[in-house]
């Protein structure tokens, strides 16, 4: 004889569709109704996918590295941002600049990082969040380190990290739920799942029907949001995010969206992916239906987009010129290599440091 | 004032540790009422909590990773790994985040945290909790690797070790938890992470261990002495940053060096230390410079281990040979 000891069920959340209309008019939270808000995200959406585009124009043109674009992820990621509070910590992946815009960290600061100078981690605020983490899904534990901390001293502080679809298949992803769940730690896990681990679908990780059940697996609540839906997004993570402040413990969220461009610049995902499935991701993507929705209400106008496209190409190109200033006119000498690995320097890299100097301009530049 | 062990040590230094400073906290497995493998935390949660003395789920990358996070929001985490064989799947967070943590930000974080383990073989334990692995610590830029080989050693190093503003790789050498007895006072006084100890003062040939070894390493000085030989003896201790000009002093007064290790030769600490003794360029070395250390192979099931590892008579041996050359 058999009985079920346990049964799950994993909701998907979806507010505004792909078309930017409401999808039920009378259920949505309020947030749909606070234009203010909306208007301040959707303006912090297209800065992200501006700021996108010239990223990759400076790579392709020789004045940046390899860069992970964000785009198609302006929605999960700005939601993720807007939800945590200052004194909240942030533990990315490599590619939340809307997240992270949303927080402070500067645009200079994530082209200076790509630009391969470390000064770009050294974020003006918040000087608490995590750096960019390539190691994959490594973060989701050093955020779990974070939110152990701020229960262990007693704040109401929250820890947010990020993993993708293809970092939820990783041990310390499954390790991070499995610590939040064992402490009751204040913890937010998203997974942006935006199908493609570069050339890796979705389906080739694993045959579990979503990824948000791995939390439920390890004893966390967890949902699924429509990743394009910022009005969903942000009503998950705000949640989460109370939740948490509150003691109540740690949630996952996965948030289905798509990758729209190549995994990083490095990469030509012509080379594994069918065009035509590219397309149809377009017609879902975040910012269209955000603007059409507000302009349905009547709180965007073709004018308004037109300013606002100007004034963000403006400041994307004054953050462009920081950078390229910066690594012009202040590159880090030899002996910063040297200067950061240890709060006091032992006397075998003083040693070292002290050779380097002999040889400051050695290796040239490229 | 009482005679304590090695491990009785690490145990006192804990104590002090988070008597003195509220954001050191311990976690590990089996750390809290069972006092871990080795009893190195007997009692601690007793005196302290469960919320300074954290038992932790089975996860070793997970005690890694959040030791981490922790470390670089303000905490001083102790992580303990049962054995340095498990410690394998952590190195990804030591070596990719906690030895870059202050680099990569330029300052902005850092990770004062020490993970500490057992290391070296000679218990009779099985498979995976037998190793040496200090050499792959020690090649990790950002890490500092520290070695105990006594009681006051122990405690003065690991007192040292979670002070530090950066992290520390702390391996005890649990073949010698329980040796000696020796009397520590605990006093807070910490001992420095980048300075070797010369345990016996010698002319005609300078030994270099640490850890376990210098059990058979003072032994093979003991029998030495017995036929005329008069032995220096260096307990590294400070495996990185490693202390040369104290090993290169004392290689210039006597003019003859031999290395011991337990570890596996091929690119071991005694390869790094030989090759600086080569780079000083010491114009009264009187032999061959000479490395004692257990084989490039793994580590044999415990039957076989103390054939792997460097005997009495194998260092003896080794002494012998370049006592002879001049």
């Amino acid at each position: 004889m058999a009985r079920t000891v346990a049964a799950f069920k994993v909701d998907y959340f979806q507010f505004l569709g792909p078309d930017g209309a409401l999808i039920d008019s009378q259920h949505v939270p309020a947030l749909a109704r606070d234009f203010e808000r909306l208007t301040e995200l959707y303006t912090l959406m297209t800065l992200t996918r501006v700021f996108d585009k010239k990223a990759i124009a400076l790579q392709r043109t020789g004045k940046l590295g390899t860069y992970a674009s964000s785009l198609g992820h302006e929605a999960a990621h700005v939601a993720i941002g807007a939800a945590m509070a200052e004194e909240d910590c942030f533990a990315p992946m490599y590619r939340e600049y809307g997240a992270q815009f949303y927080r402070g960290v500067k645009m200079s600061e994530v082209l200076l990082y790509w630009g391969g100078d470390e000064r770009g981690n050294d974020f003006s605020a918040p000087r608490h969040d995590f750096a960019w983490c390539v190691p994959i899904a490594t973060q989701c534990l050093h955020a779990a380190g974070a939110a152990m901390a701020y229960k262990l001293r007693g704040e109401a502080r929250v820890a947010v990290s990020v993993v993708g679809d293809g970092g939820s298949s990783k041990g310390d992803f499954l390790e991070a739920i499995n610590a939040a769940s064992a402490w009751k730690l204040p913890l937010v896990l998203v997974i942006v799942n935006n199908q493609w681990a570069i050339s890796v679908p979705r389906s080739k990780q694993n045959t579990a029907s979503t990824l948000a059940q791995k939390g439920i697996a390890g004893g966390l609540p967890s949902i699924q949001v429509d990743g394009n839906d910022l009005i969903a997004c942000l009503w998950a993570m705000d949640k989460a995010v109370k939740a948490a402040r509150e003691g109540k413990g740690a949630f996952v969220i996965e948030m289905m969206t798509y990758r729209l461009g190549d995994h990083t610049t490095a990469d030509d995902a012509r080379r594994y992916r069918p065009q035509d499935e590219v397309d149809e991701a377009w017609a879902r993507e975040p910012l269209v239906r955000l603007r059409k929705y507000l302009i349905s209400e009547g709180a965007w106008d073709e004018q308004r987009e037109e300013e606002l496209l100007s004034e963000c190409a403006e400041f994307v190109q004054e953050a462009a010129d920081e950078y390229t200033n910066k690594v012009a006119d202040d590159p880090q000498p030899v002996t910063a290599m040297f200067d950061y690995m240890f709060a006091e320097l032992p006397h075998d890299l003083a040693e070292q440091r002290e050779y380097a100097e002999k040889f400051p301009e050695d290796g040239g530049h490229h | 004032m009482a005679q304590i062990t090695l491990i009785e040590g690490v145990t006192l230094a804990l104590a002090r540790a988070m008597k003195d400073d509220d954001s050191v906290v311990l976690l590990g497995e089996d750390i809290g009422v069972n006092g871990g493998v080795f009893r190195a935390t007997a009692g601690l949660q007793e005196s302290f909590g469960d919320e300074r003395v954290i038992d932790t789920p089975l996860a070793e990358v997970m005690i890694a990773g959040l030791t981490v996070g922790m470390a670089a929001q303000g905490m001083k985490p102790v992580a303990e790994a049962q054995f340095c064989g498990f410690t394998m799947p952590m190195i990804d967070h030591i070596m990719c985040h906690a030895g870059r943590m202050r680099n990569r930000t330029r300052g902005r974080l850092s990770c004062p945290m020490v993970l500490r383990f057992p290391s070296g073989g000679g218990i009779h334990a099985p498979e995976h909790h037998s190793e040496s692995p200090e050499a792959l610590y020690a090649h990790m830029p950002g890490i500092r690797v520290v070695i105990p080989s006594s009681p006051s050693r122990a405690y003065g190093l690991l007192l040292a070790a979670i002070r530090d503003p950066d992290p520390v790789i702390f391996m005890e050498p649990k073949r010698i938890y329980r040796w000696q007895r020796e009397e520590v006072i605990d006093d807070g006084e910490e001992l420095p992470l980048d300075v070797c100890f010369t345990l016996r003062d010698g002319q005609d040939l300078t030994l270099v261990t640490w850890g376990a070894m210098i059990k058979e390493t003072m032994q093979a000085a003991d029998e030495l002495e017995k036929k005329g030989v008069s032995v220096e003896v260096i307990d590294v201790a400070t495996i990185s940053p490693l202390d040369m000009d104290t090993i290169i002093e004392s290689v210039e007064r006597t003019g003859r060096c031999v290395i011991v290790q337990e570890a596996p030769r091929h690119c071991g600490v005694a390869s790094e230390i030989a090759a600086n003794l080569a780079d000083a360029g010491i114009f009264n070395l009187l032999a061959p410079v000479k490395r004692v250390c257990g084989y490039d192979t793994v580590m044999p099931l415990y039957r076989n281990e103390m054939k792997y590892m460097p005997s009495v008579r194998r260092i003896v041996d080794a002494a012998n040979q370049i006592l002879e050359v001049s």
